[in-house]
């Protein structure tokens, strides 16, 4: 028998790093795989579609919001059309010189007429019934409560039939409606976040089970906890990047096909719904997050099962 | 320097139970010294394997205190104990080789544990192989291995990184005699460059092997001590120092 090799004590007593390769080593390919990779993938793309819809009507809901935040209209509900085009003759005249007016237009009665057509019918409808008129009012500001009742007090005297609403105030239910839809969306890419979580979860426990043989000898060669968990988190990250990726493609593509549906519709209010530069940037950091997520799961799964060995 | 300072294991009214079991060791109390070599005998059952597996860290007594390398391993936390381990190389009954890595690979892993570059492991690897007469086997898997070749693997991988203490449990138990006998050398001289060397094994033969070891006994979990050399003033656990 040889003599032993005297062997430089190569082993630091310190805790040392056990990653890169050296720690793929340890655990036999697909130690995770399997399906793992597409179950990424499916949760990034559902998400990405999730988070592109709730960006979608964040945008819609916005813009909506900003073009009506000024804007008011006067109706002058008077039964005598000589009478209710004077006082809407009187109203804009006043209003135009207040400070809190940027602009004004008195609608012309064939347009208001034209937007009645759906219930009234074709011809004339001021036959029928009678149809008030309207002064579309562009504000400075936003058109608050006490700029509206001020204004209101203005025209009284002049135009006691005119009455002055807010335009945001009739869209406020489908902004409500826009804003549910939003919130709906933000639990759906909660839900979608915790069921990745759980299935990495269960994926990390199935691969601690069966490499428990190579997790207890490195524990016992004096491996720390750290060490094992980061091979557990080489392995998750290698499955999470690719299915991160493929999901983000897959997402970024039904999110593109939709806006293209939805922009053909050529509808003003849709139209507003589409996606800028940014959206589609916080979209990219979908598969990142799905990464991050993974790992961190993997981790303190790992770590969670290690503190019951010595 | 009092033999209590140079000890490295002390073990004090130790005791070993499994749930509401009757207690697999009892009272249990001895002190190795640096550089010896210890036979650890008994019955099968006797109680050998958990004696071993307390010593390796890989278990906590029931009751009992525990000091190693000078330290309260017992109430140490659990975080500070894998380099206390790493002072250690074991040679399981099983081998407990890894099954996807190479017999190189295997040996490698205490030194990949401890931080070891791959740059500066592999000349003692190629060394530790060529020691063990498996330089020729180096990229076999443990499946493609025979016993022996698997057992010097295993001895390989816990000597590598040149531990105070070799813990060995039965590791001539799937071997020849001639085999059994050439394992034996490996870890005399392994314990000429001062490591201290448990080996437990029910083969009373082997005890003759190897001259100035010393031997402990465990009979349904209590130790005797025929060498004599193990004994010191037993403290008992709580009594102070």
């Amino acid at each position: 028998m040889k003599r032993p090799p005297v062997l430089d004590r190569a082993a630091e007593r310190g805790l040392a790093p056990l990653k890169g390769r050296r720690a793929a080593h340890l655990l036999p390919q697909a130690r995770l795989g399997g399906p793992m990779p597409w179950v990424i993938a499916i949760m990034v793309a559902l998400t990405v579609l999730a988070a592109g819809g709730g960006l979608a009507l964040a945008n819609l809901a916005d813009r909506a919001r900003g073009e009506l935040a000024g804007s008011a209209t006067v109706q002058i509900v008077e039964a005598d059309p000589e009478l209710r085009t004077a006082q809407a003759e009187a109203a804009a005249a006043l209003l135009v010189g207040d400070p809190a007016v940027a602009g004004l237009a008195i609608v012309p009665p064939e347009n208001v007429a034209r937007l009645l057509e759906p219930w009234l019918g074709a011809g004339n409808a001021e036959d029928a019934v009678p149809i008030p008129a309207l002064i579309d009012l562009r504000l400075r500001e936003d058109a608050d409560e006490a700029t509206l009742a001020r204004l209101q007090t203005l025209v009284a005297d002049e135009a006691p039939a005119a009455r002055i609403d807010a335009q945001a105030q009739w869209l406020s239910p489908v902004l409500s409606a826009l804003s549910a839809l939003g919130w709906m969306a933000l639990a759906l890419i909660g839900l979608l976040a915790f069921t990745g979580a759980a299935a990495v979860w269960l994926a990390a426990r199935n691969a601690l089970g069966s490499n428990r043989d190579t997790i207890e000898i490195v524990h016992l060669l004096g491996g720390n906890d750290a060490q094992i968990a980061r091979i557990f988190q080489r392995s998750i990250l290698a499955d999470a990047a690719i299915g991160g990726a493929l999901g983000l493609v897959l997402g970024l593509l039904a999110v593109w096909l939709l806006g293209m549906q939805f922009a053909a519709l050529d509808s003003g209010l849709v139209a507003g719904g589409g996606l800028e530069t940014g959206d589609w940037l916080a979209l990219a950091l979908v598969p990142l997050g799905a990464v991050a997520l993974a790992v961190l799961t993997a981790r303190f799964t790992v770590l969670a099962s290690l503190r019951k060995m010595l | 320097m009092s033999a209590a300072e140079d000890e490295i294991v002390r073990f004090d009214n130790v005791g070993l139970r499994y749930g509401t079991d009757r207690e697999i060791l009892s009272n249990v109390s001895f002190a190795l010294f640096p550089g010896r070599f210890y036979f650890l005998t008994g019955a099968s059952g006797a109680g050998k394997t958990s004696l071993l597996r307390l010593l390796y860290l890989a278990q906590r007594p029931s009751r009992g205190a525990i000091r190693m390398f000078g330290t309260d391993v017992i109430t140490l936390p659990r975080e500070r104990l894998p380099a206390y381990r790493r002072r250690m190389g074991v040679v399981f009954q099983d081998f407990r080789l890894v099954d996807h890595l190479s017999a190189f690979d295997n040996i490698a892993l205490p030194l990949r544990v401890s931080g070891v570059r791959e740059a500066d492991l592999r000349g003692p690897v190629t060394d530790m192989l060529d020691w063990v007469g498996l330089a020729h086997r180096a990229d076999a898997r443990p499946a493609t291995l025979s016993g022996g070749e698997q057992q010097r693997v295993a001895i390989a991988r816990a000597v590598i990184g040149r531990p105070d203490m070799l813990v060995a449990d039965e590791p001539t138990g799937n071997v020849d005699p001639e085999m059994a006998l050439k394992l034996i050398r490996l870890f005399e001289a392994l314990n000429r460059l001062g490591t201290t060397v448990v080996v437990a094994t029910h083969d009373v033969h082997l005890l003759r092997k190897v001259p100035d070891s010393l031997i402990m006994r465990l009979d349904k979990g209590l130790l005797s001590d025929p060498t004599g050399a193990l004994r010191y003033p037993p403290r008992r656990v709580g009594a102070g120092e």
